[in-house]
């Protein structure tokens, strides 16, 4: 189990940003796609420590962060319900949707409870056929296959009282996305490298060369950070635009294909709208004709929800990558990990989270990065 | 003032928000996890209710003069669930927890009370067993059980068995251990890896497996305690970190004292385990919670002799210096990272919560 010194060896890392100082000649902008990786950069504090050249612009990747508030306000209304025991992952529950969150729903008397993954919620329908379990399926291609196989086990072991609130989201098109969007000025992305592990990286080429954009997947300790930065600039300043992989423990082109199975099986693509950004075309999964009876929307009415976003919050911008946290009015004044106004401010994986856990201090601030241009929010796609 | 409530790990069971609205009426298990819900409700609700100086200091025992003896004294209750987990029970928690909070201001713990309550249709047998562990670690902590109580509640008004103890010790002359007065300066020490504990028990709740069985370190520190001070009487402060972990306990001392604390992230000593643990579920090793940790605020004058004192204890063979008390940043805790840059280091809100992926 000494993988993860080896990942955090600070002499590698010196010599990884050596190398990147000296391949850099003009600034070039990253995104990192994923909220796992952005917490590492700040955690480590990997923005500090490279040349002002590199500036890393944290992309939509927080599951947390970009599902829907129209969804979050589904999860409530159904999870307040006395017939219901509603299962999600931990971070889920104190994201705040119009005006509470299911942690106040639970103190209310609702049955919320949370689960290490979807089969437990599976094996809690089980255990209560008098109950109606429902299991909060958020998250991108990473956790999706996971969500399909325990509806699979539900059909086939046919288990009723079971279904999925289904919110998943597809990493390509929320590229594309970003590529398409006027006020784009991302030169480079790292990408997930979980996503990769469960989806392989067969779209990736497409993109890279239809956006001329370098693609380098990586993971998220700090040296798969430092790598997969070094492989984007040194492309960069050659001029090219290749998918590369920088996470081949973990990766391959054809990714996991019992888990790509599992998906085309139960889910099939969908348009979908991220919280703060709008809606995306093809960028998510929705329950297929054969498993709905197990969608959990289909099940339950919840049709008339109304919602409403603080107006303060400018999440939407720090998810497209068009702002810093710290540039939003609210960081850590009117919004904090104690009153979030937005996603990005709970979830373990937000940008906003990050900066305020990790970066709030007094003898030293991290290095902000260039202004950013501010835009209105635009929604992609 | 002592532990209010219970051991401070995520419980998937019967989940709780770690970070409730502001407006929240009620209470929430995180007022319970050691972080910023318990410290609200320490000084909003009980303090002002009961306000007096000696409470005031907020230490984890009070140091009290009664007829010209310095006494020390705390309280705390032990909810921990399973009751018997690798390592250790809920026994050997309400002993050595007790034990502990004594040690922390100096002191040798002389006697303790047990107070039970039980839930209508727990075994005699378990109940047997928790007492057959409060005795074997009372005689190894070396004190003596000399009072106790026992209640029933009926079944389905609580959680088969709740222990509290209190316990007095004696402080020695010339010993004066707060987390007001670290100073900058001072050497940081821990006594040993951290996070085995919390660890410990999510591993024998949720039935997460992480390849090698870990075991709590829950300890009596008192022993080496007095070890530390028969190198110096003039120890700063010691914490022992237990609901909220490391982290929790050194933004108390900050705060308690108005300094602030460099931690050296590399020299905290993480078992791999307990890293792939973490890592596996998301959460942050420095707010684990430990049952048989110190932390130690000791002037930069003593610190190696103090070091060298703890590693030749069994108790601290493992025990590193991990940072240093500073005058910039006052009240916050900062980590120079591996890799050379720096982060805060907060106080948790209540408990962590795994990640989605």
């Amino acid at each position: 189990m000494k993988y993860i010194d080896e990942f955090n060896d600070p002499e590698l890392a010196r010599r990884l940003l050596d190398e990147i100082r000296a391949t850099a000649t003009r600034p070039w902008a990253l995104m990192e796609v994923c909220g796992g990786q952005t917490h590492s950069i700040i955690r480590h504090g990997i923005d500090q420590l490279l040349p002002d050249e590199v500036e890393l612009i944290h992309g939509p990747g927080c599951p947390v962060c970009v599902t829907p508030l129209d969804v979050i306000d589904k999860a409530l209304e159904i999870a307040a319900r006395p017939e219901v025991i509603f299962c999600s992952f931990g971070d889920m529950l104190r994201v705040p949707g119009t005006d509470r969150d299911l942690f106040r729903v639970k103190g209310e008397g609702g049955d919320v409870r949370v689960v290490y993954s979807p089969l437990d919620a599976l094996d809690l329908a089980r255990r209560n056929p008098d109950r109606e379990v429902v299991f909060f399926a958020i998250g991108f291609e990473t956790t999706a296959p996971a969500n399909a196989m325990a509806v699979h086990q539900a059909r086939r072991l046919g288990v009723g009282n079971f279904s999925l609130l289904v919110s998943h989201v597809r990493v390509p098109p929320a590229i594309e996305a970003i590529m398409t969007a006027p006020d784009c000025r991302v030169q480079g992305f790292l990408a997930a490298g979980h996503v990769c592990s469960v989806m392989g990286t067969a779209e990736y080429p497409d993109l890279a060369d239809r956006h001329r954009v370098p693609i380098v997947v990586t993971g998220f300790e700090p040296l798969d950070i430092l790598e997969g930065i070094r492989r984007a600039v040194r492309q960069l300043e050659r001029g090219e635009h290749l998918v590369e992989n920088a996470y081949p423990r973990a990766v391959r082109e054809q990714g996991n294909p019992a888990a790509l199975r599992m998906l085309q099986e139960v889910f099939e693509v969908t348009d979908r709208n991220w919280r703060g950004i709008g809606r995306i075309p093809a960028s998510g999964w929705r329950l297929s004709d054969a498993y709905r009876p197990y969608d959990a929307e289909h099940r339950f009415d919840v049709t008339g929800i109304r919602t409403e976003e603080p107006a303060v919050c400018r999440a939407g911008e720090v998810l497209q990558g068009l702002i810093k946290p710290t540039e939003c009015e609210a960081f850590g004044t009117a919004c904090t990990p104690r009153t979030p106004l937005g996603a990005t401010m709970v979830s373990s994986e937000g940008a906003c989270a990050a900066y305020y856990l990790y970066r709030r201090m007094t003898d030293g601030p991290a290095r902000q990065g260039s202004r950013i241009p501010q835009t209105e929010v635009n929604p992609v796609g | 003032m002592a532990d209010l409530a219970t051991d401070a790990v995520v419980d998937p069971a019967n989940w709780t928000c770690p970070a409730p609205l502001r407006d929240q009426p009620v209470v929430v298990m995180g007022h319970g996890g050691g972080g910023a819900l318990s410290a609200e409700l320490i000084e909003q609700v009980f303090a002002p209710a009961y306000g007096n100086p000696t409470l005031a200091a907020l230490t984890d025992s009070a140091v009290l003069d009664l007829a010209g003896t310095r006494l020390a004294f705390s309280t705390d209750s032990y909810v921990v669930r399973p009751l018997f987990f690798p390592g250790g029970s809920l026994g050997d928690l309400a002993v050595n927890g007790t034990v502990n909070d004594l040690a922390m201001s100096g002191a040798r713990p002389a006697f303790l009370s047990t107070a039970f309550v039980l839930e209508e249709g727990v075994e005699i047998s378990v109940v047997g067993r928790v007492a057959q562990a409060i005795g074997a670690a009372a005689r190894a902590a070396g004190v003596t059980v000399a009072t106790g109580d026992t209640k029933v509640v009926e079944a389905g008004h609580g959680d088969g068995v709740y222990v509290t103890t209190a316990g007095v010790g004696l402080v020695p002359d010339g010993v004066d251990i707060r987390p007001q007065r670290a100073r900058p300066g001072d050497a940081v020490l821990v006594s040993g890896p951290i996070g085995l504990h919390g660890v410990a028990v999510m591993s024998v709740r949720e039935g997460l497996e992480f390849g090698v069985e870990i075991a709590s370190d829950t300890a009596p520190l008192a022993g080496l305690v007095a070890a530390m001070l028969a190198v110096t009487p003039d120890l700063h402060v010691l914490r022992d970190p237990t609901r909220g972990g490391l982290g929790a306990s050194l933004n108390e001392i900050a705060r308690a004292s108005g300094t602030g604390v460099r931690l050296d992230e590399r020299a905290v000593p993480v078992p791999d385990e307990v890293r792939s643990a973490c890592g596996f579920l998301g959460l942050d090793p420095l707010y684990v919670a430990n049952e048989g940790r110190l932390v130690a605020f000791v002037p930069a004058e003593h610190a190696e002799a103090v070091l060298a004192a703890m590693r030749s204890h069994p108790q601290g063979t493992g025990a590193a210096r991990i940072g240093t008390c500073v005058a910039d940043h006052p009240g916050m805790v900062v980590a120079a990272t591996g890799l050379g840059g720096t982060r805060v280091v907060d106080l948790p809100l209540g408990e962590q919560l795994p990640r989605i992926c």
